[in-house]
């Protein structure tokens, strides 16, 4: 084995991203590593690149035991990286980027007939003929993608990590990187090839690892797995005793009908879908990642305005074209990203709870502050907040408590259709089981939610009716007892099948 | 063609233009004459600017220069009046004090990971506030060395006289375009311009270089303050207010970005040449009053604010279009 990890472990405060997670890379193999948001793909990367030390477990290179420190020094111990934003300079040339830190020097000054040449030394046997003496910045990202894999090949040399590299790539030039791919595989590098495109991962690989929630799920021979596998594997098994009684306890009920949305649809983002919403009820949203379920969520609370579609509750319709009307009309949205999106991380627990309420008061009636105290308290109480008090600063929480303080947020409005994306990504077990349960006791008090959610035990454990998206287009919907790991699965892979035989 | 270099062409049509229009209005502006006053009077500025460049090019900005060259004239006034050590030395002195200056301001931005802008606005405040500290009056500098400097040039065809503080000059723009193109520090100014965490993932010392600039600034700013001094002959802590202004815009006009990463020396130096240009001519229309420099270069660099902001967009589209 060219690279071995074994009993990887790394955790941040209130998660644990790595949990004795193995790997093994041959030399002359491309090796894929699969698994949602969160599962901790970019963790293991980042402990490869130096760009995280571990807290535990080993990385071999080449028979010998190696702890990068920094990007610099993986590089020089032969493991290269490309991300998927083009790490290199599109301000300088493509053979200043190639050359830097190891410019050809005459008489002590940059000789740059001296760079060029060694420029197109390094992009030999790319297939690239390009003037190296032109801003990289001038030529597409699939060529500059090339050029980074040229820089860092030659640096490093032995283990070459592409991360997301397709990720704003066409077919063609999908198919250029890959031939670059295969070449350097022939010459012996070992490649790890990270992306949410299993077509291309079929296409590319020999070997796949999945991770899912900092683990080490399986890793197996391409040709040993089939796609449905392969989901399954990336989404979760089936679910636990205990969730599915729970399940089972609220199938039949059938809801009053509160939110109709129909034709809601933006061209290039998502195609039209109907929609209904009951009182009480939790909508799950199935699919992969980019396969639009937050680009539905989004439309549905104004982000993206929707090019076509309506939507009407029972007293009449409701115009949804920005988040300031989607909360005018009683809606809420908890975005995935919490620390960039939901909450101020440097205000105290108070004031992000009393945030949004604020915002819908207008500036001109201050909440007093005893009242914001009460609300804090409250929902702290009620939430189960862990903070020493109310005035901690948010950003010093857990992320399950950071989490549970977004929540809190909406629901001091009162909101009557929640929209949650990704409520439990990077909380710990403990918390993840709290925030299903809230989700329980606020629709048993009548609130309607929308959950998005790429683990399927979470989906199957409090929806009453899921809805798969993929390609974005929602394509089943499933209810009752038709909810389960293998019918989401299923229609999801059927997707995958079918593009597979049309590529 | 290479895109970045546009808002050079840019410059130099320019200036060319601004040429030809003085040329048709006073047809005595294009001699050797105009040309050696020319550079002599934008002696201070053009050496600032040099370092403004490097500064600018790193994505950064150094408010401090004007204030450091207040403080050069005065420094060098006072300790040649009171101490009685020769002139070179007290230069040397000098150059050492504001290069460690400038380091000193450049390892702050770094180690406290400020704003440029917020370190070396307090650095232009405590350069002033120093040379109000040796003296409040104008000190006049009465050192033969000194006249020698003042009167050393070199005769140009045609009676223009190519003076000294001239040349050193020309020698700065030279030694800036070989810093900022022909060495390895060069190529980091531009890489922390382009970005500074990619630059660090490419292996740029991140803290050396910001040092570097800064330091390189200050030492331009001693040199600049040094050449002040001999155009003018004496020290005034009030000196060269908002002179730093005046750098960044000719670096502007010059073609260089204000946000990094792109841009030439050598534009700086049509910068400079293009801005004394507009002021030697309102000098010889005479009518005008001297505040259309201000104005005509005002509409300048909004011209070059524009034209910049056209080529972004014309690169990122560029950028989002499939193969070049």
């Amino acid at each position: 084995m060219l690279l071995t990890i074994r009993s990887l472990t790394k955790t941040f405060p209130g998660t644990l991203a790595l949990d004795d997670v193995r790997f093994d890379l041959a030399a002359g193999e491309v090796h894929a590593l699969l698994g949602e948001n969160g599962a901790g793909k970019s963790t293991l990367i980042k402990c490869l690149t130096g760009a995280y030390r571990p807290d535990a477990g080993e990385i071999t290179l080449d028979g010998a035991v190696v702890a990068p420190r920094s990007t610099g020094e993986a590089q020089e111990l032969g493991i290269g990286t490309v991300y998927q934003e083009v790490n290199l300079l599109p301000n300088l040339t493509v053979a200043q980027n190639l050359c830097f830190g190891r410019e050809p020097r005459r008489f002590g000054l940059v000789s740059s007939r001296g760079m060029k040449a060694m420029a197109e030394g390094m992009l030999d046997g790319y297939g690239l003929d390009i003037d190296v003496s032109r801003d990289l910045g001038t030529y597409s990202v699939a060529i500059q993608q090339i050029v980074a894999i040229a820089r860092a090949v030659a640096l490093s040399g032995k283990v070459l990590i592409l991360d997301e590299p397709t990720a704003s790539l066409d077919a063609r030039e999908v198919e250029m990187l890959f031939d670059v791919v295969r070449g350097l595989r022939a010459q012996g590098l070992g490649i790890v090839f990270v992306s949410h495109f299993l077509d291309q991962v079929f296409d590319l690989s020999d070997r796949v690892t999945v991770l899912r929630n900092g683990r080490h799920i399986v890793t197996e021979d391409i040709a040993a797995l089939d796609r449905v596998r392969l989901i399954e594997h990336m989404l979760g098994h089936a679910l636990e005793d205990e969730v599915e009684a729970r399940n089972a306890g609220h199938v039949e009920a059938r809801r009053p009908p509160m939110l109709h949305f129909e034709g809601m649809a933006r061209r290039g983002v998502i195609e039209g879908f109907d929609l209904e919403v009951g009182q009480g009820e939790v909508v799950g949203l199935a699919g992969l990642l980019g396969s639009g379920r937050t680009e539905s969520a989004e439309l549905l609370f104004g982000l993206r305005a929707a090019t076509a579609g309506t939507a009407r509750d029972q007293e009449g319709p409701l115009t949804l074209d920005s988040p300031r009307a989607a909360i005018r009309a009683g809606f809420g949205f908890a975005p995935e990203d919490r620390k960039t999106d939901g909450i101020v991380a440097d205000l105290s627990v108070r004031e992000n709870i009393a945030l949004a309420l604020q915002a819908r008061r207008g500036w001109a009636r201050p909440i007093p502050r005893a009242e914001q105290q009460r609300l804090a308290e409250m929902y702290i109480e009620r939430l189960d907040i862990r903070t020493s008090d109310a005035e901690k600063a948010v950003g010093d929480l857990s992320g399950g408590n950071q989490q549970k303080v977004v929540l809190a947020r909406w629901l001091a409005m009162n909101p009557r259709f929640l929209i949650l994306d990704e409520p439990t990504r990077g909380i710990d077990v403990g918390a993840h089981a709290e925030i299903l349960r809230l989700i329980h006791q606020l629709t048993d008090e009548g609130m309607s939610v929308l959950l998005i959610s790429s683990e399927l035990d979470e989906l199957i454990a409090v929806s009453d009716r899921v809805i798969v998206v993929r390609d974005r287009r929602h394509v089943a919907e499933l209810t009752g007892a038709g909810i389960s790991t293998e019918t989401i699965v299923h229609a999801i892979a059927q997707h995958a099948r079918k593009d597979g035989e049309a590529a | 063609m290479n895109p970045r270099l546009l808002p050079l062409y840019a410059t130099i049509a320019i200036f060319l233009v601004a040429c030809v229009i003085c040329y048709i209005q006073f047809p005595y502006m294009l001699s050797t004459r105009v040309l050696g006053n020319l550079l002599t009077d934008n002696a201070y500025l053009g050496i600032v600017a040099v370092g403004m460049t490097v500064v600018i090019l790193s994505g950064g900005i150094d408010l401090s220069v004007g204030s450091v060259i207040a403080f050069s004239g005065v420094f060098i006034a006072v300790m040649l009046r009171d101490t009685g050590l020769p002139a070179p030395v007290v230069f040397v002195l000098l150059l050492i004090v504001t290069t460690a200056f400038g380091a000193a301001m450049g390892g702050l931005i770094h180690g406290l990971a400020m704003p440029p802008f917020i370190v070396t606005l307090a650095g232009m405040f405590l350069a002033r506030g120093a040379a109000y500290m040796l003296t409040i009056d104008s000190v006049p500098i009465d050192d033969p060395f000194y006249e020698m400097l003042r009167k050393a040039y070199y005769l140009m065809p045609g009676k223009g006289r190519l003076t000294l503080i001239g040349m050193v000059m020309l020698l700065s723009f030279a030694v800036g375009m070989v810093i900022a193109h022909r060495t390895r520090f060069g190529a980091s100014v531009y890489a922390l311009g382009g970005g500074e965490n990619t630059a660090r993932l490419m292996g740029v010392q991140v803290g050396r270089t910001t040092v570097g600039i800064y330091a390189f600034s200050g030492f331009m700013a001693g040199l600049s303050g040094i050449v002040f001094s001999v155009y003018t002959g004496s020290g005034y802590p009030l000196a060269t207010v908002g002179t730093e202004l005046t750098a960044i815009a000719a670096v502007v006009i010059g073609g260089t970005l204000l946000t990094g990463g792109s841009g030439f020396v050598f534009g700086t130096f049509i910068g400079v040449m293009t801005m004394g240009l507009i002021q030697t001519y309102i000098v010889f229309d005479g009518t005008l009053s001297s505040w259309w420099t201000k104005i005509v270069i005002g509409g300048l660099l909004l011209l070059f604010i524009v034209l910049q902001k056209g080529l972004l967009r014309l690169t990122s589209a560029r950028f989002s279009g499939g193969l070049a």
